[in-house]
This record gives C-alpha cells, structure tokens and sequence, in this order.
C-alpha cells in the first residue's frame, strides 16, 4: 500500500484559490473501511450485471468444476453405485498402481504417457513451423486473386469435421480385400516403393509403424493453412520500407528473412508457441480415437484413449481418472510455466 | 550486389510457388478424389482405377443414401443441435462477457480466473462422463427425455469465446454508453442497442466458432445419446464406417456401385453443406484468429 501524503488528500481549487480535500480520496477511504457495506450496495446498484453473469456462472459450474469435483473419485474406492462423497478413500492406491504398479497396467498406463509425450513432441516440431513457412510462401504471392486461390484452398480441411478427416484418413489408406481395392494412398506409396506392398495391403492404419506419420501428416494438412492466417496478418503488417532500408544495406533474400521478417512476427511466433505447448498434453483423443485399433496401441494409446478405455468403455473409473489427472496437472503446469517464461522473456503473455 | 539480390528473390519466389502449388493441390485432391469415387462405377473403384476423374459414372450410391430415413434424421438432429446449441451458448456468453467487461463489476479478477481456469485445467474424460449421467438423470426427472437437450444445455462451452466478446466490449467507448445512459437507457438497452450493433464482426466470429464445433460434435454425442434415432449427422457417418470395416463385402453382387462409394457418397454429402456457405464466413473466420490474442 502506498504511503499516504497531503498531497493525495488535497486538491487545488482554482475558482476559490484554495486547498480542498479531495472528495474522491474521501471515497476510496470509505470503501475501505466499510468494505462488505460497499459491496452490498454495488450489488444494490448494479443487480442487472451480476443477473447477468449468472447463466454463465452456473453452467461453467455445473459442467466445468462440478466434474473437477468428481475427480476426487481417483483418491476412493471406485464404486459405481456410491456418490463420489460417500465413497471410501483409498488415497494414493491407484496412481501408485499406474506409476510403480510393475503389472501390465502400469506398463500400459507409462506406454500410453510415453506416446501422449511423442505424439504431441512431433506434432509441434513438424507442425508449428508448417504454418509459418506457408505465411511466407504467401507472402512471395504478390497478385491478390492468386493469393486468395491458395488461401482458399489451404484452409479447406479444416472445415471438415474429426469425423469427416478421420473417415477421410481410413478410406485412402485402407487395406485391400476381395471387393475393394486398397486406398489410393497406399496404393501409390506402394507404387513409389516408399512402402511395401504387403504393409499397403494390411492397412497402414493396422501398422503400428505408420500410426505417428499418419497422424502427424493429416494434422498439418488439416491445419497449417489455416493456422498460417495469423503469422500471414503478422507479415502484411512489416513496412515495405523495411525491406528497402535492408536491401540498400545489401541485404539478399535470407538476410531479409533473418533481420527483418523474423523480429517482427517474432510475438507473434511466441503467443502461439505458447498457445501451443499449453495444449501439448491435450492432444486431440478423439482423432487418435477414430484412427487408432488394438494393432495400433503400441504406438497411438494415448492418455486419455486409456482412460476412455478403462473408464468409459471398461469399468475401472479410479484408475481411469487418477491417469488423466496426473496428464492434466502436468499440461496445466507446462501452461503457467511457458506463460510465465514467455511474460518474462518478451513482455507477450496470453492470460 | 545487385545481382546476387535480384538470384536470391527469384529462387524464393519459384521455391515458394512450387511449394505452395503442390500443398494446394494436396489439399484439394481427397475432396476431388472422393468425389470420383463416390460416382465411378464399381468395377473402375474395386479395382483402384480411379486417380482423378470418375469413369462409368452412376448416381446410385448417392440415391441409396438419400433414400435411407436415418440419413435425413441424423442431418436434421445436427442441424437442431448447431441451431439450439450456438443460440444458447451465445446467450450466456453474451451476457456474461458484458458483465465482465464493466470495471465496475467487482470481484471481476475473480471471474475471470473463474473462466481461464477451465483452459489451464480440465477434469478428464470420466468425471465429465460421470457428471453428464448425473445430468441426464436430472433432465429425465424434469422430463426432458430426448438426449439432443442434454448435448445443447450441458455442452460446448468455451471460455476462449467469452473472452473474445470480452475483449470487444471493453474496446467500446464509455463516452458512448454513457450518452445511452443519459438518454434513460437501462442496462439491457445498452447492451442491446449499443454493444451488439458495435461488436457485430466479434459476435458473428464467436457465432461461428460455437456453430462449427456443435456441427462437428462427436464424441460426446456418441457417448450420451443412446438412441440412434437422435444420432447427429458425425456419429451417424462413423457408426457407417464402423459397420463397412467390420462387414467388407457389404454391396451385394447386383449392385452397380462398390461399397466404397456408399461411404465417400456420405463423406461428400456432409462437407458440401460446408463448402456452400464457406464463402460467407471465411473472413469471419480469418478474422477470429487475429483477436485471438489475449490481452491483460
């Protein structure tokens, strides 16, 4: 709090020539004091807002913090006909069966953290600088009409739904049988010897090999155009004088993208580099979901798969949310943390 | 000097032009592709002849599709969750992002935190399915017992999309809502009147980011709606995929289409809706992304 001073309480009246008090300080010391008083009243006063904010308030709660309440269920005894409530406490039982159980569901539950981990470390390094390379590309597209055809085009997928990719994904890999053919995908990659013919012809989606690059490679399909929209709004806002101030410097083309592209959406890279490893954890079940079958699991179990396999589909709700939970501290933690770094490193911060 | 400048554009530019061409057209081709495969004849699709363009064309696959009744249900089912789903959610959002945007509102840091947090922090996917059968249980007693109501109500919500409309409302002059005030107009006037018409490209954005993700809306909705009369549009297209991989031979030796093109007829017939009105809110949509940057 700061040290109160006279000239804090007193204000110079010109048209009587003298000091008053100012009323204003009058008010804020009376807030103070009768702090509960001054919120009954702005209640009183403003009841539309606060009406306002109810709808709100209660479904967040409802839906939102009502299942963080339920989360409890991973320190009890499972049961499925008890309230969470009512339920005994069987402490740290099941995440120390999931950590250090030494069975095949901690070996299970630390293969599906290991993939949950890999999956997203390589969506990142594959797929964030996807969307900043083609803002460049469309940077070099001087004439509009052209521009927005690739644009246009690049943002497609991503108005597909999970499904729709998904269903997309499967039908163009998908294994040859007596009365189809195989999909045009791994027919081709088999063509081009990038793959063998017997892989094309069991399914590449029933190879646990080809689970990653499949899942990796449709993301950035579906996503990097869209995604370039805000590193290209970054681009169009650098002066062209920039440009010219550097190429009299006898700057060539990377030199430009080196001192003058760069620092400019260098923020921008930043919030959505931290956009991005606050999400890193909350990879997209429901894709890995739709792609992935038991000849898969090696490589696409993920986290939250396991536990809507356990969970959902299974009846070990414990052990389901107690593997999610330790997922989704460690993901909240990797937000505050990159938000703190980024807030102290470059001033740009998200929340 | 010059010259090694004038080297290093022009291989960017064909670099840059190639790439992108070879990106576009990858984007384009499956939809294309399925397009083909969906209209070829069966011999030309079993055997893989198909690269681009459809050869001994029928329509057949897609008039199986649309004289199947289910199909038309699960698309009015989506259509009645997008349309019921966005409507609510943008209720409560809209009152509430207003709220928050007056710096007379207290405890206001509080309510903000209240919000970030459910993006920082979320309890999982069995908590949640716990508490959507406790839901449920709720709606069946008050005698809601159709399952889209729970999938529109207890769904959806986003906390980004609050703070968005947030961000719009406080970059709205105070001087302006003032004068309303001044002129006898209540609260929900000056909401109405004055915040809404001003923050109309904010609103129709959030609009579209509640649509587009009710209309892709799967998983929860497989979870939760038990009766396949009420299945939207996704979990209808996936039960269909289910069923053609578990059964392969699915056409029957008659037919002139293959099974393959049942399933890209359907794929096709859910994005075309899409493609129709993509050109009305794609700017909407490039626009979303530039206020994504989150202040405070």
């Amino acid at each position: 709090m700061k040290k109160a001073n006279a000239a804090d309480f007193l204000i110079y009246d010109e048209a009587a020539g003298i000091y008053r008090e100012d009323p204003e300080q009058a008010v804020r010391d009376d807030v103070e004091k009768h702090y509960w008083l001054h919120v009954g009243q702005s209640i009183v006063k403003d009841w539309r807002l606060y009406l306002m904010l109810i709808p709100m308030i209660l479904v967040f709660l409802f839906w939102r913090y009502f299942p963080m309440y339920e989360l409890l269920g991973c320190f009890k005894v499972s049961d499925e006909v008890l309230p969470v409530s009512e339920q005994l406490f069987s402490g740290f039982s099941y995440f120390k069966r999931l950590l250090v159980g030494g069975d095949d569901l901690s070996a299970e539950f630390w293969r599906a953290m290991r993939n949950t981990f890999i999956l997203s470390f390589y969506g990142l390094c594959f797929g964030f600088p996807m969307p900043i390379i083609l803002a460049l590309f469309f940077n070099e597209v001087k004439s509009n009409i052209a521009r927005s055809v690739y644009q246009v085009l690049t943002y497609l997928p991503k108005f597909m739904s999970t499904v729709v990719m998904t269903s997309l994904v499967v039908m163009l890999v998908k294994q040859g049988s007596l009365t189809s053919g195989m999909g045009i995908v791994s027919q081709a990659l088999a063509n081009l010897g990038w793959i063998s013919a017997d892989v094309a012809k069991s399914g590449m989606l029933n190879n646990p090999e080809f689970f990653r690059p499949i899942y990796i490679i449709s993301g950035i399909w579906e996503g990097a155009g869209y995604d370039s929209i805000v590193f290209f709004a970054a681009i169009i806002a650098i002066s062209p004088t920039s440009y010219e101030a550097a190429q009299i410097d006898g700057a060539d083309k990377m030199a430009q993208m080196r001192y003058v592209v760069l620092p400019s959406i260098l923020s921008t890279i930043v919030i959505m580099l931290i956009t991005r490893i606050g999400s890193l954890l909350n990879i997209g079940y429901e894709k890995v979901l739709l792609l992935y079958n038991t000849n898969t699991y090696v490589t696409a179990d993920v986290v939250s798969t396991f536990a809507q396999r356990y969970g959902l589909a299974g009846a070990a709700k414990g052990i389901a949310s107690a593997a999610e939970m330790m997922n989704n501290v460690v993901g909240m933690l990797l937000v505050i943390g990159a938000n703190t770094i980024a807030r102290k490193a470059s001033n740009v911060s998200l929340y | 000097m010059k010259r090694k400048l004038e080297v290093s554009e022009l291989i960017f530019k064909v670099i840059s032009y190639t790439l992108l061409t070879v990106f576009a057209l990858a984007c384009l081709y499956p939809f294309v592709y399925a397009i083909s495969a969906a209209i070829s004849g069966r011999a030309a699709v079993e055997y893989g002849e198909i690269v681009l363009f459809p050869k001994d064309i029928q329509f057949e696959a897609f008039r199986r599709m649309f004289s199947d009744n289910m199909f038309w249900n699960a698309y009015s089912n989506t259509l009645f969750i997008t349309f019921y789903g966005t409507v609510w959610a943008l209720l409560y959002s809209i009152l509430g992002a207003y709220a928050l945007s007056k710096k007379r509102l207290l405890f206001r840091k509080f309510f903000n935190f209240f919000l970030v947090f459910t993006m920082w922090f979320s309890a999982g996917i069995v908590p949640q399915y716990l508490n959507y059968l406790s839901t449920q249980k709720v709606f069946v007693a008050a005698g809601i017992t159709d399952d889209k109501w729970l999938v529109v109500i207890a769904m959806g919500m986003a906390a980004m999309n609050i703070i968005l409309l947030r961000n719009a409302f406080e970059g709205v002059p105070s001087e302006i809502e003032e004068a309303a005030i001044v002129d006898g107009a209540s609260e929900f006037q000056v909401l109405s009147k004055v915040y809404l018409p001003m923050c109309k490209s904010t609103i129709a954005t959030v609009a579209l980011f509640f649509g587009i993700s009710r209309w892709n809306g799967y998983f929860w909705a497989r979870q939760m709606i038990s009766n396949s009369n009420e299945h939207p549009l996704q979990v209808f297209i996936r039960l269909r995929l289910e069923e053609f991989t578990d059964a392969e031979a699915m056409a029957g030796w008659n037919q002139v289409y293959a099974s393959d093109s049942v399933i890209y007829a359907l794929i096709v017939c859910s994005i075309v809706p899409i493609l129709i009105i993509y050109p009305f809110i794609q700017k909407y949509f490039a626009k979303g992304t530039n206020v994504g940057g989150v202040k405070e």
